[in-house]
């Protein structure tokens, strides 16, 4: 079998035999999986509605899996994107707040706020593993319940006892009134487009500069890369901060787009622990991340249109859709098959 | 150069008139293809019954895909295997594993912190009452290791024991599954002189008990020192089997290359001029504080090269490592040109004109995941012309890269094949590349023909001479005795972190360092023991 002909087919078993597992969990469980999945089809691209709330939802998971991907290239394993995107979420909605600036100073300058506080939040750990050799996972995970409870108490602060903040100034908004219209009123925001131009800017800096290569040999091999003169300090903690700006530019799109504005939150997000796996779905590399987030968001916001159309609790629905996204990610499986298939064929002949 | 057919001709003829032989294993005409690529072509290699039976080919010659082959891990796509006579499917290793084929590895398959029992009966655990019994099993690892003299104690911790001590659990792993037939994947390439003795006994001892013994190797004086037959490969063709007590290393090396190889590389006498490395009292401690290089002088000059003999861990490491600024110096000076690079990054010391060879090319010389092209710009990739403003131009560095795989002649499909596919003569070829084509003053080679073939080795050679003779300082580290004679103009024996003499290869001899590196200081009364008690000295 050709190599194009198994990466075409791969991802497509994978995703209908997770179908195929899905509908027998929900056959089981008494529910018609024709309905359930119909639902979860018009959950997705009903109508320019819901495909505009798709896109919305993809747009963070973007981001979010773009700085997984880029401490992953670098050798480190950042799970603290989540805290880094509640940091960056509030600041982002702070700047929208506290001043009204022209819309081309602080709509930037709001993002911008996001992309440090999530930098800075990438830094601490970046900067324990560097000097210290403390390990990130570590790090980060509590750096994650910090983010969390910290905001939570600023928000109390800012908004005098309240649990959210005020709406931001329109200046600061990345809601456009051209794509609200364009999909029936949703709430997609030019966000999207800014992951879009992330996704470059990673792929820039991984395939184009002298930091990427860096990055990428002490990812690879930090002996070999101190040998040919490479700070490898200097990189680790320059991926780690890299990698929370673009967690941070997450957390403003549901500031800036998504919300408009920052309320306390009782637990976490999910967003930065799913670009996780968005980012291992996209092996590691942008054009990866915008499939993997595609899955996610599209799937994420689809689901919830299954309890409404199709009266299938949320309780299963989430067991389907994470049975789906675990059969494409073990897409590996599916290949070995596939190869173990085409020798038992060659030695038939 | 007519004479290798004729010569493989003569000693197939020998074979032939004897069809009454016995053979424990028979590949014949194997053929193995990766894609376009033909790894084994025609290959047919007979082992007899007791005899220790050499495979011998360079680097990527297709000496491990062939044994790949036997031991299940490839299909072949032709040919066929007998075992004791009857042809047989190898689909995987435990087939390969009940017809009794065990195998050596190069690279020990040893759990680090488990005694060596549990090593051996690591996967087929005996159970008592569904208890591990590592008594029963201990006791039989005991008895094997007494037959066959391996002297091992099967309680030892893996990691508390020598590497030629854990050669021999990877043998007694072997032993113990029922293998009749071994097979030595390059077992000398880690051992110390001395193991490599005892490693022969045991081959021997082996053989004498009754086992076949297939030894794959490119070292020549091994495979004339213990081996019955020789099937030599190149370039994937089997070449022919030859006996080795009717034929010479040289007439091996002309086989295996395919050409006339020299064993001392020419070369003429040095012009040594000014001063290039100039170390001064050098301390280097290790990462537990102790002292391993202590007061250390030496200088290197244009025009030469000085090579430091001794015994491994003696201070060789940490010294290079001060030198290139990847260790912390203690006290003391290093000066490169006359300029004082002491405590400088090592990006620094390379931009003052050092050149690295790196002692271990995995760990250090290489990132294997990289294309071979983005190593060979390891260096170079932040520089004009291959990047401006922090933009890389990935076309200059394959431009590069192509122009050192020719240069260098390093067998590779493509500046865009991945450093891990290349075999390690070729992997040496493009770290060496890398440096030398960024033409340094001073150029520190450690252990730069460690595991190469004698093509490879003569190559490399007769580039540190050419750096040499083009006015180029070139400090050579090595273990091999042979090599510090032949290459070196002046020898400077380390022990102890010590330089303790400074000889000339032409008046010195192998003995005469082999003191020197045990710790005899004062190369006077050493000369004086040496002439009488010559034999006792030379094993």
């Amino acid at each position: 079998m050709s190599n194009r002909a198994t990466n075409i087919l791969v991802p497509l078993i994978s995703v209908i035999l997770g179908l195929l597992v899905g509908a027998i969990i929900m056959l089981v469980s008494g529910y018609n999986p024709i309905r359930g999945y119909t639902a979860l089809w018009n959950g997705i691209f009903g109508d320019l509605y819901t495909i505009g709330e798709t896109l919305r939802q993809i747009t963070p998971y973007l981001l979010a899996g773009l700085a997984v991907a880029f401490a992953f290239r670098s050798g480190l394993f950042n799970i603290g994107v989540e805290g880094q995107l509640i940091v960056g979420w509030f600041a982002a909605a702070y700047v929208g707040v506290a001043v009204e600036l022209p819309k081309i100073i602080h709509l930037p300058l709001a993002i911008l706020a996001a992309a440090v506080a999530g930098a800075l939040w990438g830094f601490v750990p970046g900067l324990l593993k560097a000097k210290f050799r403390v390990h990130e996972v570590i790090v980060t995970i509590m750096m994650n319940y910090i983010a969390l409870h910290v905001t939570n108490a600023l928000i109390k602060t800012v908004s005098g006892g309240g649990d959210r903040t005020e709406l931001i100034f329109t200046s600061a908004s990345l809601r456009s009134e051209f794509l609200q219209n364009l999909t029936e009123f949703s709430r997609l925001h030019y966000g999207i487009l800014l992951a879009l131009v992330m996704v470059g800017v990673m792929w820039l800096i991984l395939e184009k500069t002298t930091l990427g290569f860096e990055l990428k040999a002490v990812g690879f091999n930090q002996n070999a890369s101190e040998y040919a003169g490479m700070n490898v300090n200097k990189n680790i903690i320059l991926a780690m901060v890299i990698s929370g700006a673009f967690a941070g530019m997450a957390g403003a799109m549901e500031a800036l787009g998504t919300f408009e504005y920052v309320s306390s939150k009782g637990g976490f997000t999910g967003i930065g622990f799913d670009g996780i796996a968005v980012a291992l779905l996209g092996m590691n590399t942008p054009i990866g991340v915008i499939f993997g987030a595609t899955l996610f968001g599209s799937l994420k916001y689809g689901a919830l249109n299954m309890p409404n159309e199709a009266q299938i609790p949320m309780e299963i629905v989430e067991i389907v859709i994470a049975v789906i996204i675990f059969f494409v990610a073990s897409g590996y499986v599916i290949r070995l098959f596939l190869l173990r298939a085409a020798n038992k064929k060659k030695e038939v002949k | 150069m007519e004479t290798f057919p004729v010569l493989i001709k003569k000693n197939l003829a020998v074979f032939e008139g004897v069809k009454t032989v016995e053979y424990v294993v028979e590949m014949l005409n194997i053929r193995k293809e990766f894609g376009n690529f033909v790894a084994n072509d025609n290959i047919t290699l007979q082992l007899k019954k007791g005899e220790i039976h050499a495979l011998l080919g360079e680097n990527g010659a297709g000496k491990s895909t062939l044994m790949n082959v036997l031991f299940g891990l490839y299909q072949p796509e032709g040919g066929e295997i007998r075992v004791r006579g009857k042809k047989v499917d190898i689909t995987n290793p435990n087939i390969a594993n009940d017809l009794g084929i065990g195998m050596v590895h190069q690279h020990f398959m040893l759990v680090e912190n488990f005694s060596v029992t549990e090593n051996i009966i690591l996967g087929s655990e005996p159970t008592k009452l569904g208890v591990t019994n590592k008594k029963d099993a201990a006791q039989k690892v005991q008895a094997l290791s007494e037959q066959y003299g391996l002297n091992v104690d099967p309680y030892a911790i893996i990691e508390d024991i020598s590497v030629g001590m854990q050669q021999r659990v990877e043998i007694l792993k072997t032993l113990y599954r029922g293998a009749e037939i071994l097979i030595f994947d390059e077992p000398t390439a880690s051992l110390t002189p001395q193991e490599i003795i005892e490693l022969t006994q045991i081959m021997k001892r082996l053989v004498a008990e009754g086992k076949s013994i297939i030894l794959i190797t490119h070292k020549l004086k091994e495979i004339m020192d213990i081996s019955d037959r020789v099937t030599v490969i190149r370039k994937g063709e089997g070449i022919g089997t030859v006996v080795t007590s009717e034929t010479n290393p040289s007439e091996l090396a002309s086989l295996m290359v395919g050409r006339q190889v020299e064993f001392t590389t020419e070369k003429g006498p040095a012009f040594p001029k000014d001063e290039v490395l100039d170390i001064h009292n050098l301390v280097v401690e290790d990462y537990r504080g102790v002292e391993k290089v202590k007061n250390l002088n030496l200088n290197v000059r244009k025009g030469e090269i000085v090579g430091i003999a001794g015994i491994d861990g003696n201070g060789q490491s940490e010294l290079i490592e001060a030198i290139t600024g990847l260790r912390k110096v203690k006290s003391g000076t290093i000066r490169i040109n006359e300029k004082d690079v002491t405590g400088l990054k090592p990006r620094k010391v390379t931009e003052s004109g050092v050149g690295h060879i790196p002692q271990d090319r995995h760990k250090h010389g290489l990132v294997l995941d990289f294309p071979i092209g983005h190593n060979i710009a390891l260096q170079t990739y932040y520089k004009s012309p291959i990047s401006k403003n922090g933009i890389i131009d990935y076309d200059k560095i394959n431009e590069k890269a192509k122009q050192v795989i020719a240069d260098f002649d390093v067998r590779t499909q493509g500046p865009h094949e991945p450093a891990r596919a290349l075999s390690g003569g070729n992997q040496q070829k493009a770290i060496i590349g890398r440096e030398v084509d960024r033409d340094p003053d001073l150029l520190i080679a450690a252990l730069p023909t460690r595991g190469l073939d004698v093509g490879a080795i003569e190559f490399i050679h007769s580039r540190l001479i050419e750096q040499r003779d083009n006015g180029k300082a070139v400090l050579l580290i090595s273990f091999e005795l042979d090599e510090v004679m032949n290459v070196s103009d002046r020898i400077a024996v380390i022990h102890d972190g010590e330089i303790v003499d400074i000889v000339t290869p032409e008046t010195t001899t192998e003995q005469e360092l082999g003191l020197l590196m045990a710790g005899h200081k004062n190369g006077a009364g050493v000369k004086g023991v040496d002439k009488e008690g010559e034999d006792q000295h030379v094993e």
